[in-house]
């Protein structure tokens, strides 16, 4: 879009108001700005964030990242993949760790998928 | 392990036993400031902070007791060697000058990288960012903290689309403050823009509590834009966005620093231009802290013009406020920021904060008339910006207009903004909702998580993860047996081992030099001259990295770059001695008791007095400083007349000062002084010294004389040598 300086017509609204009420409305407009942006981090991850949760568990970021990719192969990464990990140790009787390198390793998909789209969580 | 003065940091010390280290604290520290009128050397300061147990101060200070006043802000060092062995020494050296905040910029490149990074590969314009190479920084900063005597900021990156995962990894691993702003990986790496969002609200909150420091990107902006001045309505609202966003993410308000640029750069009158900006942005974002940064947009390959420029940005910092005064090396405008340059900015901004402290004791902003007027209409102009922002449908419908880093001063839009769509980018589409049951049984996480309810903390499901229970973190060491640390010091561990020394800017012995060179032609013969010179002088890959016209025809100054190709065994080195001084008070005291007169004079057809008067002067620190009195006879001088004036006044010393001749005049004048004193039967009991620029001890030894001061030599060299050897005498 192409516009000439219009400031001295946009501003009419502005003019009256205080130093004080100049900045209220600034902090007011900022917050209608980011607020959708807030809902939407609140109600969405990424493969990013879910390799962070499980570097946080103790994993490497070498399994880290192959644990979120087989994950998201198989549409799962909406549930967490911490909840995925932690599920299956507590279900399993393993540790985190052990649990983690068995599904590094393919094993219990088949549990995980059925906890998981079988609509029961836990 | 603790460093010495004397040894360099040993990478095998650092390296040794990194799996089992852990960083001493978590979080931003800031300066301890000392009350308004504190004492330092001779002055009283207004705006400082406790003093550094080592330092090196600023060239003048030896002047005023050698003091080093360390100004009130923290103090940044940027960092860009590409290898973090060489970074780590540089950093040592910036913290001796002042610098407690080492930002450590990432490669080229590691924004797109998915994932994190292992190992210590080498970087271009900077390191890519991996856990061996932070702790190995973080580590050696440990040290140099301890050396200097006060903490040390170590800072890197959190952008790109990998942001949540770097900033565990920073928490964990003890890094102090990040940059952290969504709006730049949307606008300058083209990541998508949805996702940038999402994964800045869960970075921002593990960084939030690791108690970082979080310096947002609105300085990039000043550097895109085609016309820099008139961008600041828009980085007013982009500190906002990321502030305000950050805020409701979980971070608090007082580790939430903007990072302010200056956007003007001289010839511009940037004072009149750039100060109602710095005070529209402080009024606004009162509760925020300031990050000044020092301007990029306007530097060209001239050092002088750059350093000037930076000299007036912290100009507006002491006029404002600003809690971080980072730096940028002179020399950004041609290369990689070499060694000194590094230096050399942070000094710029210790000896500027330095000359200006207090500035606010002695002068104030107006408050009526042009400075609050032209603040309020940046103000009201980037309210526009987010009211009209919302007229769109929010923030990402304004970037797919092209709302940002357009060249026109908003209002006015011409149409060359940064156009980005939400359905594009890197790693668009990756987004996904949460479910109802999704969940994440760790600390720090941000949005929805449903965990079960329970007590304590979200990881105790887990029973902690590694930001509670930090001896769960994995450790991963080399994963390229090629590209690593190990490579790299083998191809210079025949440098370091056996004391073969070379030139470096950069990186151990790289060998890069810099020359200065004027040439009595224009440019465009001067260059080539400048080609032709360095390759006889055997450097190879020369460049020319700087250039400027003195005149179109009388001349053209020219700095060029190159690598020379050989080494300098230090072991075939000869060092001259140094000197043992005797104490300046011990001197004196000696003085009193046994009062000493010397005659002193320019010998010779010679009519230069400046050398001996330093010598002599007590305002310059010379020997009557330290109660000597002198009869001095001042130049041209024959030597009969010195020798007279020893005799007639029982002198217990001649000092004589000569300039060196093709026709060894000043050897003939030393013989003769001393001949003819053995002559006159003094010559046992006077002290005979010989000085001036080119002299040296050897040749006025050899030619008669006690000793010789040659060119640096100060009054304390000769008093000290003349009491030596009275003591001696006695």
């Amino acid at each position: 879009m192409e516009r000439k300086d219009d400031f001295v017509q946009r501003r009419k609204h502005l003019a009256s108001l205080s130093d004080e009420e100049l900045h209220e409305k600034f902090w007011q407009l900022t917050d209608e700005v980011i607020k959708p942006l807030v809902k939407l981090a609140e109600n969405h991850t990424s493969p990013s964030i879910e390799r962070s949760v499980l570097l946080r568990m103790g994993l490497d970021s070498l399994e880290a990242k192959e644990l979120v990719k087989k994950i998201q192969d198989r549409e799962l990464l909406s549930k967490g993949a911490g909840h995925i990990v932690w599920r299956l140790a507590r279900d399993k009787g393993f540790s985190i760790r052990e649990a983690a390198e068995a599904l590094l390793a393919d094993k219990y998909w088949d549990d995980v998928e059925k906890t998981f789209k079988g609509g029961g969580t836990g | 392990m603790t460093l010495k003065e004397n040894d360099k940091l040993k990478l095998e010390e650092i390296l040794k036993d990194l799996d089992k280290y852990r960083p001493r604290r978590k979080g931003w520290t800031d300066r301890k400031p000392l009350p308004a009128g504190a004492e330092v050397g001779p002055f009283d300061y207004y705006q400082i902070s406790e003093n550094l147990q080592r330092s090196i101060p600023l060239p003048a200070a030896h002047a005023m007791g050698n003091i080093d006043p360390q100004p009130d802000c923290v103090i940044t060092s940027e960092i860009a060697s590409g290898r973090f062995e060489d970074d780590i020494r540089r950093m040592r050296m910036a913290a001796w000058h002042g610098a407690d905040h080492m930002m450590v910029i990432r490669t080229t490149g590691q924004s797109h990288y998915d994932g994190l990074i292992e190992g210590t590969p080498e970087g271009v314009g900077g390191v890519p960012i991996t856990r061996k190479q932070i702790r190995a920084s973080r580590k050696a900063l440990d040290l140099i903290e301890d050396e200097v005597g006060r903490p040390i900021n170590f800072h890197s990156y959190v952008s790109g689309v990998a942001g949540p995962e770097i900033a565990v990894l920073f928490a964990e691993e003890g890094v102090n403050g990040a940059h952290q702003d969504p709006q730049y990986n949307v606008l300058y790496r083209n990541v998508n823009m949805i996702r940038s969002f999402v994964d800045a609200a869960v970075a921002k909150k593990v960084m939030a509590g690791a108690g970082m420091a979080q310096i947002d990107g609105a300085h990039n902006a000043n550097a895109t834009a085609r016309e820099a001045w008139k961008v600041m309505p828009e980085l007013l609202v982009q500190h906002a966005i990321n502030s305000r966003y950050s805020e409701a993410v979980g971070m608090p308000a007082d580790k939430i620093y903007l990072s302010s640029v200056p956007p003007t750069g001289t010839p511009a009158p940037i004072l009149r231009m750039d100060l109602p900006y710095a005070v529209a942005l402080r009024e606004l974002f009162h509760r925020y802290k300031i990050r000044a940064q020092m301007n990029t947009k306007y530097m060209e390959s001239d050092t002088r013009e750059a350093t000037v420029n930076h000299v007036l940005n912290i100009l507006i910092s002491r006029l404002t406020t600003a809690h971080i005064q980072s730096t940028i090396t002179p020399d950004e405008g041609r290369n990689v920021p070499w060694h000194y340059n590094s230096i050399n900015a942070v000094n710029t901004a210790k000896q500027t904060l330095n000359g200006l402290d207090g500035l606010k004791e002695i002068v104030e902003l107006k408050e009526e008339g042009y400075l609050p007027e032209k603040a309020r209409e940046i103000k009201e102009r980037a309210i526009l910006f987010l009211e009209e922002i919302l007229e769109v449908g929010g923030y990402f419908n304004a970037v797919e207009d092209g709302f940002f880093v357009d060249s026109g001063r908003y209002p006015e839009r011409n149409s060359d903004g940064i156009v980005r769509d939400t359905k594009g980018g890197v790693a668009a589409g990756s987004i996904i909702e949460r479910d109802k049951d999704y969940m994440a049984p760790i600390c720090d996480h941000f949005g929805y998580n449903n965990l079960p309810e329970h007590e304590g903390q979200p990881c105790d499901l887990i029973h902690g993860c590694t930001l509670c229970h930090p001896e769960k973190i994995v450790y991963l060491d080399e994963l390229d047996p090629e590209d690593n640390v190990q490579k790299r010091l083998e191809k210079t561990k025949e440098h370091r081992d056996k004391g073969l020394l070379k030139p470096e800017v950069e990186w151990y012995a790289d060998g890069w030099v810099n020359t200065t060179l004027f040439f009595p032609t224009g440019q465009d013969m001067a260059e080539a001259a400048a080609y032709e010179w360095a390759e006889r002088m055997g450097l190879e890959n020369p460049e020319v990295i700087h250039k400027q016209t003195m005149h179109p025809a009388e001349g053209t100054v020219m700095e060029i770059k190159g690598q020379v190709q050989f080494d300098i065994d230090s072991s075939t080195l000869k060092i001259p001695e140094k000197e043992e001084l005797l104490d300046e008070n011990e001197i004196t005291q000696y003085v009193k008791e046994n009062p000493m007169q010397v005659v002193a004079a320019t010998v010779g057809e010679d009519e230069h007095s400046v050398g001996m008067r330093e010598i002599i002067d007590i305002k310059h620190g010379g020997i009557e400083g330290f109660g000597i009195k002198v009869n001095y006879l001042g130049t041209s001088v024959t030597i009969q007349k010195v020798v007279d004036a020893a005799v007639e006044t029982n002198a217990q010393a001649i000092l004589i000062s000569t300039i060196i001749t093709h026709g060894d005049i000043h050897r003939i004048n030393m013989k003769k002084l001393h001949d003819l004193c053995v002559e006159r039967g003094v010559r046992g009991k006077v002290i005979l010294v010989a000085g001036g620029t080119q002299v040296t001890n050897d040749i006025a030894t050899e030619s008669g004389m006690d000793a010789g001061f040659g060119r640096g030599s100060k009054g304390i060299n000769v008093a000290s040598f003349l009491v030596k050897k009275r003591k001696g005498m006695q």
